[in-house]
C-alpha cells in the first residue's frame, strides 16, 4: 500500500485548510454560490436531492483496514451510519452537513485519505483493476502507475478547469477489469517486443448521454513517457474541447469531431515540447512507486494441503461450495485466493455498507490477509490475500454480515447507481428496480444456469450505473413526469467492449421484472448449448428475436 | 490608477487594458490592446513605446508567437472563471515560447485560482477584490506541489 510521506500529508492538510477557508467565505457571502460550486465539487461535495453528498476517493480502489475503519467511523459520526461504494472506486456519504465537511476532510487526512478531485471538471480519481497485484493473469501491477498518476494529477495547476470531467483507468491484466474502453483515457499495460512493459493508450471512451468506445492512439507508449504523454493529451483537450455545451464537452466528442488520427497528430505535436522533459519518469521514480506495492509477506504454502482443508469443509456445506465457485478468483500466489464480498444481497441497495459491515470487513482483512481491502467498480469489496485454508472461516464471517451472497458475475450482482432515491440528476429510481429483479430471480440454480450475466442500471443518461456496457442495461427515463425504463442488450465492458442496443419503447417500473424474464427465457431457448453466454447468444442472433418476444402481446 | 497584484505585491497599474479600441483613437499612456488590433497595427503601436496585447479565451498565444519579443505584457482574458484554457496559454507562453515579459490574468478569474495561475506562469493579476492582502495569501495556499510547472520546473518525484 502507498504510504504518505510528510510531503503528501502536508498537501492534504493544506487542502483541508484551504477548503475550510472557502466554506467560511461562502457562509459569509464572500463567495457566491456559482463561485463556490466548482471549489466544493473539487473537494467531492455535491448538493443532491435532500442534502449534500460527499464523495471520498479510494485511490485505485485500494485501502487499508485502518482507512476502512475511519470511513466507518466518519459515516457514523457525520452521517447516518452507512456509505455507498460507487462505480468509480469512491465512497459516497449521503447526508453530511456542510459545516462539518472541513472536519470530515481533516479526519480523512489523518488516515491519508481525501476527497480531492472526486468531482468537478478536473482529472478525477484514477481507477484500476481491483485485483491489481494479486491477479493470476496479470502482466504488471497497475497501482504504482496509478499512484504516479494520482500525484501528477492532484492539484495539477493547468487542468483544474477543463471543459468537463476527465477519468483515467489503468489495467495490467489480460482481462480488462477496469472498463478501460469507456474512460476518457484507458491505459493497458502491455509487453513490448523486448519484453519491457509500456502502455497501450485509448482515448475518448465514455458513457453518459453519448456512449463511445475509446480509440487507440498509441500501441505502445514506453513507460517513462507516461506523464508527458498524458499532459499532451490533456493540454490539447483543455484548449480545444468544447465549452459551449456541457453535453458535448467530454474529450470523446473532440476525438470524434477531429477524428482519432488528427487528434493523435495534435497530441504528438504537443508532445514534442514535453517529451523527455522533466516529467519523464526516471527508473528511480518508477522503482520508488513500485516499492509500496511489493508483495506482502506471503507464506510459502503447499497448495495441495490448502485444497485438502477446503474440501473437508465443502463436503458438509454445499452453500460454501457455491460461494467458492462464484466469489473466489485465482491468486498469483499458490495457496492463496482473492475473495469478493458481495454487496448485492437482495433487499439492500447495491454497493451500500453500514459502519458495522465496514468494520467487520476491516477486521477480516487484518485476520485473513495483510490489512488491505479493495473496492471494485462493480460496487463490491475484495479481500485480496486469503489463505485457502481460511476460506471457510471467511465465508462464515461474511455470511454473518450479509456479504456472502454467491452471485459474483451473475444476474443479481447488479451494478446500480443511487438513482432517484438520492441523486438530483436522476430521472428515475434505480435501487427499487434492482431489488425487484433480485426478488424475482431468487433461485440460485437458475441464476447459475444463466451463466455470466451483467445487468447494469442507471437512473439517468449520465450512466453512473454503466447501463450501456451491461449485457442487459436498464436506463431510467422521464416520460411526462413518470418514471420509465429503457432496456438495451449486448453491451460489454471487457476488452471486446461493446455498447448495448436499445430494445424498443420503455417500460413501467412494475413491468421490468416481467420483461427481464422474457429476455432470459428467450436466451435460454436460443442458446446453442449451456456454455454459450447471454452475450455470445445476443451477438450471434441479434436484437430481433428478443424484441419480438418482449413486444409480442401473445406472450 | 487601479491596483494590480504583481510578483506577490500590490502595485499601481501602469497599464490600461483596452477591451475595445475607442472611436476617437488610442488614449495616451501604456496600453494593452486586443490581439487582432496588434496584428493589424504593429508599427503604429511600436512607435508609441511599450506595448501589451491581450488574448481572448479562444485566442491561443500561437497567434502572436512571432511578436513576443516586442511585447512587454501579454494578458490572458478569462471570459468565465470556469473557462480554464488560459491556464494552458500561460504555460505555453512560458514553456514553449520562452516568453519573459509579464503574463497577466484579466477578466473573470477568482482569488481561489491564483495559486494555480501563478504555477502556470502568470505573474500579474488584475483581480477585482475588496481584500487584496487576503488574495495575495491565496498565492501560498500550498507550500509545495507534485507536478512540474513554471514556478517549480521539477516534479516532486525528481526532488524527493
Amino acid at each position: 500500500m502507498y504510504k504518505y510521506s510528510s510531503q503528501d500529508q502536508l498537501l492534504v492538510d493544506q487542502r483541508a485548510r484551504q477548503f475550510r477557508g472557502q466554506a467560511e467565505r461562502f457562509a459569509a457571502g464572500e463567495l457566491t454560490p456559482q463561485q463556490f460550486l466548482p471549489l466544493r465539487l473539487q473537494n467531492g461535495l455535491y448538493y443532491q436531492r435532500l442534502a449534500y453528498m460527499l464523495r471520498i476517493a479510494i485511490p485505485y480502489g485500494t485501502m487499508s483496514s485502518q482507512q476502512l475503519r475511519k470511513l466507518a467511523d466518519i459515516s457514523r459520526r457525520y452521517d447516518k451510519g452507512f456509505g455507498h461504494f460507487s462505480t468509480r472506486q469512491n465512497l459516497q456519504l449521503n447526508w453530511p452537513v456542510l459545516e462539518e465537511v472541513p472536519e470530515i476532510l481533516e479526519q480523512l487526512a489523518s488516515v491519508q485519505m481525501h476527497a480531492i478531485q472526486t468531482s468537478g471538471n478536473c482529472i478525477r480519481n484514477t481507477t484500476a483493476d481491483h485485483f491489481s497485484g494479486v491477479a493470476a493473469d496479470e502482466v504488471e501491477d497497475a497501482r504504482p502507475y496509478c499512484e504516479i498518476i494520482r500525484q501528477w494529477s492532484t492539484f495539477h495547476p493547468e487542468f483544474a478547469f477543463l471543459p468537463r470531467k476527465f477519468k483515467i483507468a489503468v489495467c495490467g491484466s489480460d482481462s480488462d477489469r477496469a472498463a478501460m474502453h469507456v474512460h476518457d483515457i484507458g491505459l493497458e499495460i502491455v509487453r513490448g517486443t523486448n519484453g519491457e512493459t509500456g502502455f497501450k493508450v485509448l482515448v475518448g471512451g465514455g458513457l453518459g448521454r453519448t456512449p463511445v468506445i475509446g480509440e487507440l492512439i498509441n500501441e505502445f507508449l514506453p513507460k517513462q513517457h507516461l506523464l508527458t504523454y498524458l499532459e499532451a493529451i490533456l493540454r490539447v483537450y483543455n484548449q480545444l474541447g468544447r465549452r459551449d455545451n456541457k453535453y458535448k464537452a467530454r474529450v470523446k466528442i473532440l476525438v470524434r469531431a477531429m477524428g482519432p488520427i488528427a487528434f493523435r497528430e495534435r497530441v504528438e505535436a504537443e508532445w514534442v515540447y514535453l517529451k523527455d522533459g522533466p516529467n519523464t519518469l526516471t527508473p528511480e521514480a518508477i522503482a520508488h512507486a513500485q516499492s509500496f506495492f511489493h508483495p506482502p509477506p506471503y507464506i510459502e504454502l503447499d497448495e495441495l494441503a490448502e485444497n485438502a482443508a477446503l474440501e473437508q469443509h465443502g463436503t458438509q456445506h454445499p452453500a460454501f461450495i457455491r460461494w467458492l465457485k462464484h466469489n473466489i478468483a485465482s491468486h498469483k500466489k499458490p495457496g492463496y485466493s482473492i475473495v469478493t464480498l458481495s454487496l448485492k444481497a437482495t433487499g439492500y441497495a447495491p454497493g451500500d455498507a453500514t459502519a458495522e459491515q465496514m468494520e467487520a470487513v476491516a477486521d477480516l482483512s487484518d485476520r485473513y490477509g495483510f490489512g488491505e481491502v479493495r473496492s471494485s467498480h462493480q460496487q463490491n469489496l475484495i479481500l485480496p490475500d486469503v489463505r485457502k485454508s481460511d476460506l471457510f472461516a471467511v465465508w462464515e464471517a461474511a455470511k454473518a454480515i450479509g456479504f456472502a451472497t454467491p452471485n459474483i458475475g451473475h444476474l443479481t450482482d447488479i451494478i446500480c447507481c443511487p438513482g432517484g432515491d438520492y441523486c438530483s440528476l436522476a430521472n428515475a429510481k434505480s435501487i427499487p428496480v434492482a431489488e425487484a429483479i433480485q426478488r424475482r430471480f431468487d433461485d440460485l440454480d437458475y441464476i447459475y444456469d444463466l451463466g455470466e450475466l451483467d445487468l447494469n442500471i442507471s437512473g439517468c443518461m449520465n450512466a453512473c450505473g454503466h447501463h450501456h456496457v451491461g449485457h442487459i442495461g436498464i436506463l431510467g427515463v422521464d416520460k411526462k413526469g413518470a418514471e420509465f425504463y429503457q432496456i438495451s442488450l449486448g453491451g460489454n465492458q471487457g476488452k471486446d467492449a461493446s455498447l448495448g442496443e436499445i430494445l424498443g419503447p420503455s417500460f413501467s417500473q412494475a413491468d421490468v421484472p416481467d420483461v427481464i424474464e422474457k429476455l432470459l427465457n428467450t436466451y435460454v431457448e436460443l442458446r446453442q448449448d449451456q456454455d454459450e453466454t447471454f452475450l455470445a447468444t445476443f451477438r450471434r442472433v441479434g436484437l430481433e428475436p428478443f424484441k419480438e418476444r418482449v413486444y409480442d402481446k401473445a406472450h | 490608477m487601479t491596483k494590480l497584484i504583481k510578483n506577490g505585491v500590490i502595485i499601481e497599474d501602469q497599464w490600461q487594458v483596452l477591451r475595445e479600441i475607442p472611436e476617437m483613437g488610442l488614449p495616451a499612456g501604456e496600453l494593452i490592446v486586443p490581439a487582432e488590433y496588434w496584428l493589424e497595427h504593429r508599427a503604429e503601436l511600436l512607435s508609441r513605446g511599450n506595448v501589451g496585447v491581450w488574448l481572448a479565451g479562444d485566442q491561443s498565444p500561437a497567434m502572436i508567437v512571432e511578436d513576443l519579443d516586442k511585447l512587454a505584457v501579454v494578458a490572458v482574458d478569462f471570459p468565465l472563471f470556469t473557462d480554464g484554457r488560459g491556464f494552458s496559454y500561460g504555460r505555453t507562453l512560458r514553456e514553449h515560447f520562452d516568453y519573459k515579459g509579464e503574463v497577466r490574468a484579466i477578466g473573470q478569474f477568482i482569488r481561489d485560482q491564483l495559486y494555480y495561475l501563478n504555477r502556470c506562469g502568470f505573474d500579474a493579476f488584475a483581480l477585482e477584490t475588496s481584500d487584496p492582502e487576503q488574495a495575495i495569501a491565496s498565492l501560498y495556499d500550498f507550500s509545495d506541489a507534485y507536478s512540474a510547472s513554471i514556478d517549480q520546473p521539477l516534479p516532486w518525484f525528481r526532488r524527493s
